[in-house]
């Protein structure tokens, strides 16, 4: 069984020998047996002008023979606008703009007082030829424009005047494209878009010595802000998840083509979400249920924020050299300060399918500077035994706060309230709320 | 008749409602008002220096509709930069004339100055979303008002020739037809043709004039969206063609429009000299 991972602005992706072809962003055709669907995409787009560098992740599970990737390019790429990246660098990007949990401890009610701290934050990525090839190329009107192998790579840049020739020779050196997948293919030759092909070079990858997967980098100067993602629903069974970082000069990036939503944020929430796994537990649920409640067709933002700081930090911004790395070409190289770049960084995070995302994903890069992040905010309860009057106010009013927790967590997740009553343990409110008459006299 | 603008302040009053309340659109309720507030005062200064003639009752449904419209379509994270967005819409009706007759739709002139003088301001195309319900009920309310206005002939034709171009392209790519519906139900493109390419102070006097006036928008706008891939095509695609406006009132000549007049009569154009003075 073979896969192919479809591509980006580019757009889509091949898997080798008997491979078939998935789409980019994680979506991995295979036979019924696989267990790879669902996994998550993470994309990482540096963008300024016309200029974009864009890394793609892939979190391929499997044998390494059957991987490979096809993607849509708007241009013609050299050897040196294709490099591979590394996996860590889009892991960090990951981890300093998860949603996140903060929590802050109660004092003495008799001597109030708060103070905060970090807890801990949710990683996204969980959820998620010879020259007789070119002879033969030629006579079905395939174009190998030019042949690469980049690190573990071998990396074939093609055009065709017909997608059918296209699909004909990608079948004939062992990508299975799926039925359907050559409409697509014409669509994007007719807007004459190259096809970057990928697959893993095993004796390169060997000498290396590297076990997983690189993410490949492609740098290129287009008009054209976009994702394809059309290719990879060819053949999707069910949605996929999409996430993708994206880093300006100027501001927050948004979908011109699709609504773009900010995830529900600054809630407070029953503190048991600090147990191990729970919180993740809530991440997917609560995205879930906010993918539906916007009819399955918005683009949501989970993280918005200047890369110079955060607040608070879920994981360190990333170093004027990681961001050079990561392809923010106007970071200054050698630069090891702390997100010295002028750098804004957007995180957007979509769950699409063929039904309602028909197009493909086009951006655009806003002025709007304003910090937002995806906070959930767990408020430990005071448990010392002083009996002052404020004490028991304190006490009355703990009782309504785990209420409206508990109702909160249960809107933002549609988990019932018995079930998180049951995970509150003691923090549980006991009983009915008082009645509107027990405290008209009190 | 009673006034058509009537209908399209309540009409746009409701969409923004709808899209603060529903659609999380990225504009405050102070920020709305501050808007509104300084559309309606450059209004009355800039009727208190033309010495307009047309009462501030009636002036100011104009101001409020440019100032609503602002609301629905600017964003900017800098209050100043908003104020004076709203100023150049208004202003622009008093200062930049051409026979008598202002130029720029005030909503379109306002952004796309703002766009090209600070790049501090931003349009979002995708806030509306598509649902189907609702575009169905912003084209019947955008309906009610253009017919009113009796100019539902540019919003008519500009539709035809955009999605004519737009399914046009799509067949030739070979795409499946929900690629150009997904488009052509956009909230962005159904509130451009409804409320702003029909306003008939800036479109052309006459009927030929418009009709080629509305194609020649739509095959601009598709070629910056689909041809040089930026945003805004249909925003700039006005601003460009509005320009032109005096010329196809020249070309082909008709009785000028008047919002509040039930049969609309000819105004005499002020010779040179008088509007040199």
């Amino acid at each position: 069984m073979k896969r192919i991972l479809f591509g980006v602005a580019l757009s889509s992706a091949i898997a080798w020998s008997s491979a078939t072809i998935a789409g980019f962003c994680g979506f991995y055709v295979g036979k019924a047996d696989t267990k790879l669907f669902n996994q998550a995409s993470q994309v990482v787009l540096v963008r300024d002008g016309d200029r974009t560098v864009m890394t793609m992740a892939s979190d391929f599970q499997g044998d390494l023979k059957e991987f490979a990737i096809v993607i849509p390019v708007p241009t013609f790429l050299k050897r040196e606008q294709i490099h591979v990246g590394e996996k860590a660098l889009v892991d960090h990007l990951d981890a300093y703009s998860a949603p996140r949990l903060v929590e802050y401890f109660d004092e003495d009610p008799c001597e109030m007082r708060r103070y905060e701290k970090l807890s801990m934050a949710a990683p996204a990525a969980g959820a998620g030829g010879a020259r007789d090839a070119v002879t033969r190329a030629k006579s079905l009107g395939v174009t190998v424009e030019a042949s690469y192998t980049v690190g573990e790579y071998d990396i074939l840049i093609l055009s065709a005047q017909e997608s059918s020739g296209l699909e004909t020779w990608l079948r004939e050196n062992g990508y299975r494209i799926p039925a359907g997948a050559s409409a697509v293919i014409g669509s994007y030759l007719k807007q004459n878009m190259r096809f970057f092909v990928a697959k893993v070079n095993l004796g390169e990858q060997a000498k290396l010595g590297f076990s997983n997967l690189r993410p490949l980098q492609v740098a290129y100067e287009s008009p054209k802000f976009m994702l394809p993602i059309r290719l990879g629903m060819v053949n999707a069974n069910g949605a996929q998840d999409l996430f993708v970082y994206a880093m300006t000069r100027n501001g927050r990036i948004e979908t011109t083509n699709y609504r773009t939503v900010k995830l529900p944020s600054d809630m407070d929430l029953p503190v048991y979400l600090k147990d191990p796994g729970e919180f993740g537990r809530f991440y997917k649920a609560m995205f879930t249920r906010q993918v539906e409640n916007q009819n399955r067709s918005a683009v949501f933002t989970e993280y918005a924020w200047d890369m110079r700081w955060c607040d608070p930090c879920a994981a360190d911004p990333l170093s004027g050299d990681e961001l050079r790395r990561l392809g923010v070409f106007w970071s200054g190289a050698g630069d090891t300060r702390g997100g010295a770049a002028e750098v804004f960084l957007t995180r957007l995070h979509v769950r699409y399918d063929n039904e309602h995302f028909p197009e493909d994903l086009v951006f655009q890069q806003t002025a709007d500077r304003s910090n937002f992040q995806a906070r959930y905010v767990l408020r430990h309860a005071w448990t010392g035994g002083q009996t002052c009057s404020a004490a028991t106010e304190y006490r009355r009013g703990l009782v309504e706060r785990h209420t409206r927790e508990a109702g909160q967590l249960a809107s933002l997740t549609g988990w019932t309230l018995a079930d998180i009553r049951k995970k509150m343990g003691p923090d549980a409110p006991v009983g009915p709320e008082p009645a509107w008459w027990e405290k008209l006299w009190k | 008749m009673a006034d058509p603008r009537l209908y399209q302040i309540g009409t746009l009053a409701a969409l923004l409602v709808y899209g603060m309340g529903w659609l999380g659109f990225d504009i405050t309720p102070a920020r709305a008002a501050l808007l509104l507030a300084t559309a309606l005062v450059t209004q009355k200064i800039c009727d208190r220096i033309s010495g307009a003639t047309a009462p501030f009752a009636s002036t100011s449904r104009s101001a409020l509709i440019s100032g609503l419209s602002l609301c629905l379509l600017l964003r900017t994270n800098a209050a100043v930069l908003a104020c004076l967005a709203a100023v150049i819409a208004i202003a622009s009706k008093s200062l930049i004339r051409i026979r008598g007759k202002h130029v720029f739709n005030p909503t379109n002139g306002g952004i796309v100055a703002m766009l090209l003088l600070t790049g501090q301001v931003w349009v979002s195309p995708g806030q509306w979303g598509t649902a189907a319900s609702f575009a169905f009920l912003m084209a019947c309310a955008g309906m009610l008002v253009v017919m009113r206005a009796a100019r539902s002939d540019v919003t008519i034709a500009f539709i035809a020739c955009y999605a004519a171009l737009v399914l046009g392209r799509s067949l030739y790519l070979g795409e499946p037809m929900t690629i150009p519906l997904h488009r052509l139900e956009s909230g962005a493109f159904l509130l451009f043709s409804f409320f702003m390419i029909s306003d008939p102070k800036t479109t052309p006097d006459s009927r030929a004039g418009r009709i080629l006036f509305a194609a020649l928008v739509a095959a601009t706008a598709w070629y910056v969206q689909f041809r040089l891939f930026r945003t805004n095509g249909l925003l700039w695609s006005l601003a460009i063609w509005s320009m032109a406006v005096p010329i196809l009132d020249r070309l082909l000549p008709a009785t000028r429009y008047e919002w509040t007049r039930p049969h609309p009569r000819p105004i005499p154009v002020p010779a040179p000299a008088a509007r040199a003075a």
